[in-house]
């Protein structure tokens, strides 16, 4: 017998969920879209924000700042880490690709242990935001709630950057064709650098407003990288509409199985990925070509 | 490829093996650190036959490590069963047909996707592992109690239960392994894999089952990763649940690059540097949990600046001091190749024209029965894409032993008529039919075992291997069919294949070349290669896209011989934009323009053509004509 005040209650946090991993798996797909580069250390950007933005709780005492400071300085991180090894990746191999991101994500993770030890951190949400509110037909928890809000508006932003901006336009014409938006007169390398610290900054948002409802460790990352990968795959790898719908079928696909028996949570990812898979090889808003 | 040296390198392990007891406790190696390393590296060689061989890398491989290590595991704790090979070997086995059901999932879809789908899955397996089946796994105490390896030699029996005995146990596997590895990479599956890695496409229309080949370089995997499961549980008495961690994965990958993928030996040395220098930092410099950290800026800095590995890094160095001249050499066999045909180009041509071999270079045998009639037809062939029509209705049909030429400006939609020839796109609407047989909707890969190739317009070669590698690669599917397991078969074993190779070889002319990688031969060489691996399968019907496209006029002429030469019994059709040497060649034109058939005859009636005339120079023939 199904307990519908928890099955709805499941649905909204599988859509707080699936929000945040549709903003996730935007800044990685967006990478791989433009730069072609699957960057294995995403997770760790997602890390890296939530402990940048500990921190800074931990100093000014304000979410807000530590909000500010998570997103700006996982962005730098990404710029750095574009200039100073990324980019010398793309003419080698995606293997060689693969191995470099994933190495970096091991430096990080480890850099943070090495500084913070491995024991999780919290951080609070904001006193506005704590408690619990009424919705009518149920209870719910008022930052979830709110989480909800700021990364729709995050979403909005990056959509509104990639479509109604003059980069925005450059970096979707990057995903089809980089090539020809060279060959255009367009500094590609600039671009180039931006994705990489958008996309990173996108996980690390997604790192900081996370962490008052998961707190935070060193290897936080390494099971939401997984989570993309598999909202990746079902929405198409290079799709900025298909993160969004992956991210909102997986997040469902987790709380739900969770009511039942999380372990099986993986379990039904997979099971979901391989019929994308066996059904729409390219995911579900994916196009061929793309790997 | 063929190393000719049989058994060297397996002797050579044999030795290392037994010296390695008495060499590496000096550098501070424990027993148990060495034990480990076999496992991993074990656990590598198959791993390596996936990434280094066949380049498909996954970050899955702790799924059949774990599956098979539990499986024996909980065979040899929970169900009291009493022999350990018997149990490993199931572990094994277990491992193998689950590599092959994720396989058939992961293979969908390669690169970055199979990296990706690959962690999934192994994060399934661990979650799996540790929740729904934890009763029969342990969950997160893992299985203690793993019995050790008993040898019944009837007069006394030997117990492995000590780090000597047991190393001399798992050294003993390790040999095994590797004995077995050496034979797959030498085999023509070995072959194969190789080709995938290179070129994908290319090995697939040559007429490999590339995905049967992918699949089984798999399953191996899984097999070696199963296998050395079960003796890491044996070799510990434990078996932890930790085995099935994306860690377990990641040090894997990283300790194959480190060492050097496409050798084998990699994840042996990668294993060897990475366990000591962990037991170094955390016991000698006492750095604590922080190993890893500097495991991994390691990593990073190798995988930056060494691309290779250990191993490709010290072949390199060897390289740069035993033979600094060894290296340039064959660039100077390729300038005085280029100066000796530079010399006079209608005696090389001549050469070619008049070679000997060009009599015992056939076609397929059964095409030999000299029928005459249609060898190929196209009716009413069109593709579309979205709204635009790049080929529409047309009707083409080339004889039996016919030369034929296709010209058109560009945009006529030579390619995209070639492509759906040799099946390589799908048309949407009209047949194909090639000896009578319909082959519309059938693959590349089938449509060359029945004998119809293409050489491409942009060379599509194997770049990483030589010359001969290419042209074996490109005969063995002749001679083998699309599919076949011989897995433990030599190269040299296979009837005919050197002569097919040899043959090609003189063929185009690259005797000399023989071993020289892809990567440094001259363009026109590489040019002549292209078409050498079309011919090395023996096609009835070859299809030449370009052949002339980029050489220079020297290059053409040398060319234009070649294909004459080759063209004795056989059918081809060509593109080519030089339509001078093309007319030369053929018997026939067919003219396309905007995705239609404009006209068809020889080359002296369309040469005076004025709608072909017109289509070239865009109505100047009615503005000369007129004036």
């Amino acid at each position: 017998m199904i307990n519908w005040a928890n099955f709805i209650s499941q649905c909204f946090n599988g859509l707080v969920l699936g929000a945040l991993l549709a903003l996730i798996s935007s800044g990685l797909t967006i990478i791989y879209g433009t730069l072609g580069v699957l960057n294995l250390a995403h997770g760790a950007m997602f890390m890296l924000g939530g402990y940048a933005g500990w921190l800074t709780y931990n100093y000014s005492g304000s979410f807000l700042a530590a909000v500010f400071a998570g997103a700006i300085f996982v962005m730098i991180v990404g710029v750095l880490v574009e200039r100073v090894i990324i980019r010398f990746f793309y003419k080698r191999p995606h293997e060689d690709q693969l191995l470099v991101t994933f190495g970096l994500g091991i430096v990080f993770v480890e850099t943070v242990r090495f500084f913070f030890g491995s024991l999780s951190k919290a951080v609070p949400p904001p006193p506005a935001l704590v408690g619990i509110t009424p919705l009518g037909f149920m209870f719910y928890p008022t930052y979830r709630l709110a989480l909800l809000g700021i990364v729709t508006i995050a979403l909005i932003a990056l959509y509104l950057v990639l479509y109604r901006t003059r980069i925005g336009m450059i970096v979707r014409a990057g995903i089809e064709d980089s090539v020809m938006v060279d060959s255009l007169g367009i500094d590609v390398d600039k671009i180039f650098m931006l994705v990489f610290g958008i996309g990173a900054m996108a996980a690390g948002f997604a790192g900081i407003v996370n962490a008052p409802v998961v707190s935070i460790a060193p290897d936080v990352g390494e099971a939401i990288l997984v989570q993309t990968f598999v909202v990746v795959v079902i929405g198409g790898v290079g799709s900025f509409p298909g993160a969004l719908l992956g991210g909102l079928i997986a997040g469902q696909i987790i709380s739900i199985t969770s009511m039942f028996n999380p372990g099986y949570s993986y379990v039904m990812l997979f099971v979901a990925m391989t019929l994308v898979l066996v059904l729409r090889p390219y995911g579900l808003l994916g196009t061929a070509g793309r790997e | 490829m063929i190393r000719q040296r049989t058994f060297l390198v397996e002797a050579l392990t044999a030795i290392g093996l037994v010296l390695v007891p008495f060499v590496l406790p000096y550098f501070g190696f424990t027993p148990t650190t060495i034990n480990r390393i076999l496992v991993w590296g074990l656990f590598g060689i198959g791993f390596d036959i996936l990434f280094g061989f066949t380049g498909l890398l996954s970050f899955g491989q702790s799924a059949f490590f774990g599956t098979g290590g539990m499986v024996a595991a909980y065979l040899l704790t929970v169900m009291n069963f009493p022999y350990v090979m018997a149990a490993l070997a199931i572990g094994m086995i277990v491992a193998s047909v689950v590599g092959y059901l994720v396989g058939l999932v992961a293979l969908r879809r390669t690169g970055i996707y199979f990296a990706m789908i690959t962690v999934a899955i192994a994060e399934v397996f661990f979650f799996v592992e540790f929740n729904p089946l934890s009763d029969f796994t342990g969950g997160e105490n893992g299985l203690p109690g793993v019995p050790s390896p008993v040898l019944y030699l009837g007069f006394t029996t030997v117990r492995f239960n000590s780090d000597t005995s047991l190393y001399v146990f798992l050294a003993f596997w390790y040999l095994v392994g590797m004995v077995v590895a050496l034979r797959i990479v030498r085999s023509p599956v070995g072959a194969v894999l190789r080709a995938i890695r290179d070129n994908p496409l290319r090995a697939a229309a040559v007429g490999h089952n590339i995905h049967g080949y992918k699949l089984t370089a798999f399953v191996v995997a899984a097999a070696y990763a199963g296998f050395a499961g079960g003796l890491l549980g044996v070799m510990q008495g434990f078996m932890p649940p930790d085995a099935f961690t994306f860690d377990t994965s990641g040090q894997l990958v990283m300790q194959t690059a480190i060492g050097g993928a496409g050798t084998l030996f990699g994840p042996l040395v990668g294993a060897t540097v990475w366990l000591y220098l962990s037991d170094f930092l955390q016991t000698t410099l006492n750095l604590g949990a922080s190993w890893k950290l500097v495991l991994g800026v390691i990593f990073v800095l190798l995988v930056c600046f060494l691309r290779r590995g250990l191993i490709g890094g010290l072949d390199d160095l060897f390289g740069l001091l035993s033979g600094g001249s060894e290296k340039s050499k064959p660039t100077g066999d390729a300038y005085i190749a280029d100066v000796k045909t530079d010399d006079d180009q209608k005696v090389a041509a001549a050469k070619v024209t008049h070679h000997p071999a060009v009599a015992s270079m056939p076609a397929r045998r059964r095409d030999t029965d000299r029928k005459s009639g249609a060898i190929l037809q196209a009716v009413a062939l069109s593709k579309h894409y979205g709204g635009l029509a790049a080929n529409s209705d047309i009707n083409f049909m080339v004889r039996h032993g016919e030369r034929r030429g296709i010209i058109g400006p560009n945009g006529a939609g030579k390619t995209t008529f070639f492509k759906m020839l040799t099946c390589e796109v799908q048309p949407t609407s009209g047949q194909i039919l090639f000896e009578g047989q319909n082959i519309t909707g059938k693959t590349v890969t089938d449509a060359c075992q029945l004998g119809l190739t293409k050489s491409y317009q942009i060379n599509q070669l194997f770049n990483r291997l030589t010359v001969r590698e290419n042209l074996i690669i490109a005969a063995l599917a002749e001679l083998r069919g699309k599919f076949r397991l011989d897995l433990f078969r030599s190269l040299r074993n296979i009837q005919g294949l050197t002569d097919q190779v040899e043959r090609t070889l003189e063929l185009i002319n690259l005797t000399r070349r023989v071993d020289t990688p892809v990567s440094e031969l001259a363009y026109g060489e590489k040019r002549r290669l292209e078409v050498g691996l079309a011919l090395a399968t023996s096609p009835s019907l070859l299809l030449l896209d370009e052949p002339l496209a980029g050489m220079s006029p020297r290059e053409r002429a040398e060319t234009v011989a070649l294909l004459k030469s080759i063209s004795q019994g056989r059918t081809m059709i060509i593109i080519d934009h030089d339509v001078d040497s093309l007319f030369e060649l053929v018997e026939s034109v067919t003219v396309l323009q905007e995705g239609r058939v404009l006209v068809e005859g020889t080359p002296v009636e369309i040469k005076g053509n004025a709608k072909v005339q017109d289509a070239y120079l865009g109505g100047v023939h009615g503005v000369l004509a007129a004036e």
